[in-house]
């Protein structure tokens, strides 16, 4: 009711569709300019795998390695499972 | 030698063509000699838009293919001195023509005329490269809307690896009562996610559509809102500098029946 009335006498809610909009451009367009395709993402994550491999053995069928948006920013969020260390040769 | 613009926006329907012939036709009123290509092969549409459909013999792939002269393709409005169109080519599609020959066609075009405006299609595809090729500058067209600017965004990005630089933006399709009552993005909003220089804004304006009926671009008439911002448009691609418009102190009562009764308005 007070929304319908603040839109009356023309104020911005929060809630306005503007905002709304406002909000889901921004995400949208931080998402896009990141331009991380699946493709990249794909090699991204075997390249990382190369890396942890050399170091310990993990469980590759439940790894999950994804951008994660917040509502400020955007991670890149790695779970990797470790199975155990890898003994590495001593120097 | 005329300057080349290409007028893009990557989303379809947010007014490409309208403001392609909009802007070539205020830049003729002005005195200017324009040539307006229609870059999208397979669907054209710009000879509707100007009304010149009916004098079509020639098109574009017909002059990079060597089948006939560029005089002999370019069509003159009746109404304006120094007003061109080169229509697309209806029944071939956008690989009929390559970016290196669209580029030696516009430096022809250019010797001839002050202006070159490219009608870019949607997309990025080969159709947006053969459009691009010919131009140094670039018109983004856009409305207040989510997908429109998401578009809009990554068509500069696309701009700026290529040769062309600083894009300028069109903000089409405002409606200045909604963005008051904060149910649409408003001009300020949009420049700050798209951080390019504002070349103008176009209010909606239901005269758009009835011009389009007739093919006669809305700046040939006095009483239409975005006939005037696209003027203003024209004015800024010549190097005037000009004020953008007013479009939150819309017209008052008065001036509405003015307009409605047909009477001119200031």
């Amino acid at each position: 009711m007070i929304e319908l009335l603040q839109r009356i006498f023309g104020r911005q809610t929060s809630k306005s569709s503007k905002n709304v909009a406002q909000e889901r451009l921004r995400l949208v367009l931080m998402h896009d300019r990141l331009d991380l395709s699946p493709q990249l993402l794909e090699d991204l994550r075997t390249d990382l795998l190369n890396v942890i491999k050399e170091y310990m053995v993990i469980d590759e069928g439940s790894m999950d390695i994804d951008l994660d948006h917040d509502k400020e920013c955007v991670a890149l969020v790695a779970n990797i499972p470790v199975v155990r260390m890898k003994r590495l040769p001593s120097n | 030698m005329g300057e080349g613009y290409v007028v893009t926006s990557g989303k379809g329907g947010v007014g490409k063509t309208t403001t392609t012939a909009n802007i070539g036709t205020a830049l003729a009123m002005l005195g200017y000699r324009v040539v307006l290509v229609d870059a999208d092969i397979g669907l054209r549409n710009l000879d509707v838009v100007l009304g010149l459909e009916n004098r079509i013999v020639y098109d574009l792939v017909d002059v990079a293919e060597g089948r006939c002269r560029l005089r002999q393709a370019l069509i003159r409005d009746r109404r304006l001195e120094g007003l061109y169109l080169l229509p697309a080519a209806q029944t071939k599609d956008k690989t009929a023509i390559s970016p290196d020959q669209m580029k030696e066609l516009c430096a022809e075009i250019k010797k001839e005329c002050d202006f070159v405006f490219m009608d870019c299609p949607a997309g990025i595809e080969q159709g947006f490269r053969n459009a691009t090729a010919g131009a140094e500058k670039a018109i983004v067209v856009t409305t207040p809307e989510v997908a429109a600017v998401r578009d809009a965004d990554r068509i500069i990005g696309l701009l700026e690896a290529s040769d062309i630089r600083s894009p300028l933006l069109v903000i089409n399709r405002i409606r200045p009562r909604m963005v008051r009552m904060g149910d649409m993005l408003d001009v300020n909003d949009v420049i700050e996610h798209l951080a390019i220089e504002l070349l103008g804004i176009v209010p909606d304006d239901e005269l758009i559509i009835t011009s389009t009926n007739r093919g006669e671009p809305a700046v040939l008439n006095s009483n239409s809102k975005a006939g005037q911002a696209y003027r203003n448009i024209a004015r800024r691609v010549a190097g005037e500098d000009v004020p953008y418009m007013d479009l939150e102190n819309g017209e008052g009562f008065i001036e509405r029946i003015r307009r409605m009764l047909g009477l001119r308005t200031g």
